[in-house]
């Protein structure tokens, strides 16, 4: 038995990544899902979009790339859905620069599902450099930063532009985070603007934003690959995120029975010592 | 099962496994990979920052544009010009004042974000009443143990990195209590990024059995 318990201590790491991804795999081919209840803050940032008047601009920033898409990807295009569905004009931009094709890509994806035209109902404003400059800028006149959308078409020939010159135009901020761009959000736009802002983050990064949550400096917090498939149960369109919390479970307990083996075996090899 | 046709998705799943056979050791295939991402990602970044930064705001900025706002583009060209001496050895230095630019700027920015949006509204949502009175006794028990943990945890760990006092005495006890708290937060944080990496891993497995091979 403490041979066992010694050689469960000292399991090659490549058989634990080897189950892990099995687990993770088995899980989706299987399509199991688990129910669960949205999380409080995530049931707010739904509450606030729905409470939204028809015609109110939503104002979406990429903040992350392809190594964050998983999380935030699927919370992007359910908080799309949402706003199409209740008729609500989206504005895009984002501060990283690898990041902004994929947020275009499901901008596309999700206008064309809810038969929405560019310009009119959505507009991609593409990137600008200089963070800060960029924040406190939009708060004065968009203009002076995004002269033209991503093609080069001037703001005021956009129908959904002409009315639209700083945050006071704009109802509600949505920032996508995988790094800090969510905290430069909340000092600029929110601190001098009094900007609304919901963040929808990676999960590495959600423990650091809830303090701005409790503060009351962003009114919603949607966090990591579980709030994405909140949201989605939310917006009554289960997707890859739901797909993925199955996984997610899964692989929680194995993480959990393996963390547990590695230690009875650790403590039995010390007894021997 | 409908196995992708498209050479794109061909070449991601290759990528993606190429990345992933690192896990059981450095090969040849994942030095492609890492080679590729890191080249790519330069170029993009490259045009990118031609088409949404250089090309719209200073060149279109300067032609189109007449008078104040467009003889003041001189400056950022000029600085622009001063950043790329750093690859001409004897005059290196003068790329310092380009960088002096950036870094005061950077500075002067980032102190009064911070000051204003994260120091003082973080300090004024700890000044919390340690009474609340509830809807019933429970809620006000609840409501009340918020904010006393709240204000406690708060202080304590301002205790633990407090270190122009030794640590004796009530001061150690104290910051005893902080560094709970500083762990339980490292728990949560701990816990919170075991989940995300899961959740790229569940991205990409997704990926491979989903847009690839049409399993899902």
């Amino acid at each position: 038995m403490r041979e066992f318990l010694e050689k469960a201590g000292n399991i090659d790491r490549r058989i634990i990544y080897l189950i892990i991804f099995l687990a993770v795999a088995t899980t989706i081919l299987v399509k199991a899902r688990f129910k669960s209840s949205p999380l409080p803050e995530v049931q707010r940032s739904y509450k606030i979009i729905n409470d939204l008047p028809s015609g109110s601009v939503v104002m979406f920033s990429i903040d992350y790339d392809a190594s964050s898409m998983p999380e935030l990807d699927p919370m992007l295009r359910a908080m799309l859905r949402h706003c199409f569905k209740k008729n609500l004009k989206v504005i895009m931009l984002g501060h990283w620069p690898l990041g902004l094709p994929l947020g275009q890509l499901a901008l596309d994806d999700i206008a064309r599902e809810y038969h929405k035209k560019y310009g009119t109902d959505y507009v991609f404003l593409g990137y600008r450099p200089g963070l800060q400059a960029v924040m406190l800028n939009l708060g004065k006149e968009i203009r002076s930063v995004f002269a033209t959308d991503y093609k080069g078409t001037p703001l005021d020939s956009l129908p959904l532009m002409r009315n639209v010159h700083n945050y006071n135009d704009i109802a509600i901020l949505v920032g996508l985070e995988a790094g800090s761009v969510g905290d430069a959000w909340v000092q600029f736009a929110n601190a001098r603007f009094n900007q609304k802002i919901i963040l929808g983050s990676t999960a590495v990064i959600t423990p650091d934003l809830y303090p701005y949550l409790q503060a009351g400096q962003i009114v919603g917090l949607i966090g990591g690959l579980r709030g994405a498939s909140d949201y989605e149960t939310l917006v009554e369109h289960p997707a890859m995120a739901s797909l993925g919390m199955a996984s997610q479970t899964v692989v929680h307990v194995l993480i959990i029975l393996l963390i547990l083996l590695g230690n009875i075996g650790y403590f039995a090899t010390r007894r021997k010592k | 099962m409908s196995i992708s046709l498209n050479p794109w998705v061909w070449i991601a799943a290759f990528l993606t496994l190429s990345m992933m056979s690192f896990l059981y050791k450095d090969n040849i295939f994942y030095k492609i990979g890492e080679h590729i991402y890191v080249g790519s990602s330069a170029a993009f970044m490259l045009i990118y920052l031609w088409y949404f930064d250089v090309k719209p705001k200073l060149i279109d900025g300067f032609i189109n544009n007449t008078g104040f706002s467009r003889w003041i583009l001189i400056i950022p060209a000029f600085l622009s010009l001063l950043m790329l001496m750093r690859f001409v050895r004897p005059v290196a230095w003068i790329s310092r004042w380009a960088i002096a630019f950036t870094v005061g700027m950077g500075a002067g920015l980032g102190i009064t974000g911070l000051l204003q949006g994260f120091l003082v509204p973080q300090i004024k949502a700890t000044i919390l009443p340690l009474y609340v009175s509830g809807h019933s006794t429970l809620m006000t028990i609840y409501l009340s143990l918020n904010n006393i943990l709240l204000i406690l945890g708060t202080l304590s760990a301002i205790v633990y990195f407090y270190f122009s006092k030794e640590h004796t005495g009530p001061v150690k006890k104290i910051s005893q209590i902080g560094i709970t708290f500083i762990m339980v937060a490292f728990g949560a944080s701990f816990g919170y990024t075991v989940m995300a990496r899961i959740s790229l891993l569940i991205g990409r497995v997704y990926f491979l059995l989903h847009n690839w091979l049409g399993l899902v």
